[in-house]
């Protein structure tokens, strides 16, 4: 089992779909994939849809840190959508929701972006 | 009373095998009927305490070998990483919620918090330059017996739902 990430630009917005299992190991690629985005600038914010991540330990949560303070430095925002009880006892756990909002799916996160009328 | 049901696994520290050793171990405690959320605690704590073995105890270095043990008895397993990598310096700092020695490979810091967090009982030892051990504990809670118990023959003191 690995790791699958989906791209979308709606917008402004960056929508990366993730599928598989987050680790130490796949983290790479989230990163690479994620940074190359962030830096060829064509999107202002990212949302994180989750709804199919399987499995994600600390490695997915250094990784995702890392995104949201590149974002940031560039006055973008980060939010995150469908996260699974499992997902979602981690970000509780490392605080990681007191710098990204949570929303049920991506119409509603894409709705608190401000990009659907 | 029979002695506990063990097995060991020893493989080398490559992140490619963090996958397999926490889905190892998943397929082992299976055995216990354990619930979603009991496997995925199990799942998440190997994995953060193989990730450790590798990223700290070896560096990287592929070459090291990581053990895991594991031990049901009955309803509780037991679970030991060990690695004969360079150790930790500073057991408490290490412990500390959002330390990591290593910043720049964006580490999160969170890996002894979870493993608190999602085991009943947690231990880390390390000698600098000799290794590491983790060891942890968890009881499952069996949806079998639990099944048992809602229909009232089993001794478990499950709450009688029916």
């Amino acid at each position: 089992m690995s790791l699958q990430v989906e791209l979308e630009h709606y917008r402004n917005v960056l929508i990366v779909r993730l599928r598989g299992e987050l680790d130490h190991h796949t983290a790479d690629i989230v990163r690479h994939k994620m940074e190359e985005a962030i830096l060829r600038g064509n999107s202002d914010h990212i949302i994180l849809s989750l709804k199919e991540l399987q499995f994600m330990d600390s490695s997915g949560l250094g990784v995702i840190l890392g995104r949201y303070k590149q974002l940031k430095a560039k006055g973008g925002k980060m939010a995150v959508c469908a996260v699974n009880p499992n997902v979602y006892r981690l970000f509780e756990l490392s605080g990681l929701f007191k710098i990204l909002t949570i929303h049920e799916n991506e119409r509603a996160a894409l709705t608190s972006l401000e990009v659907v009328s | 009373m029979n002695g506990a049901n063990m097995m060991m696994l020893t493989f080398s520290a490559r992140s490619e095998n963090e996958s397999f050793a926490r889905v190892a171990v998943a397929a082992f405690v299976s055995q216990l009927d354990p619930t979603m959320e009991e496997l995925n605690d199990l799942k998440t704590a190997v994995s953060e305490a193989v990730t450790n073995a590798i990223i700290h105890g070896y560096d990287g270095d592929p070459d090291g070998m990581v053990t895991i043990e594991v031990a049901i008895e009955g309803d509780t397993v037991s679970i030991v990483v060990i690695d004969k990598g360079r150790g930790i310096e500073d057991l408490e700092l290490a412990r500390q919620p959002l330390y990591t020695s290593k910043p720049e490979l964006e580490r999160s810091g969170m890996g002894f918090t979870i493993m608190e967090n999602f085991m009943d009982r947690f231990e880390v030892s390390s000698e600098p330059g000799q290794g590491t051990q983790i060891a942890m504990t968890k009881r499952i809670e069996s949806k079998k017996r639990c099944t048992i118990k809602r229909i009232g023959v089993g001794p478990h003191g499950c709450r009688l739902e029916t």
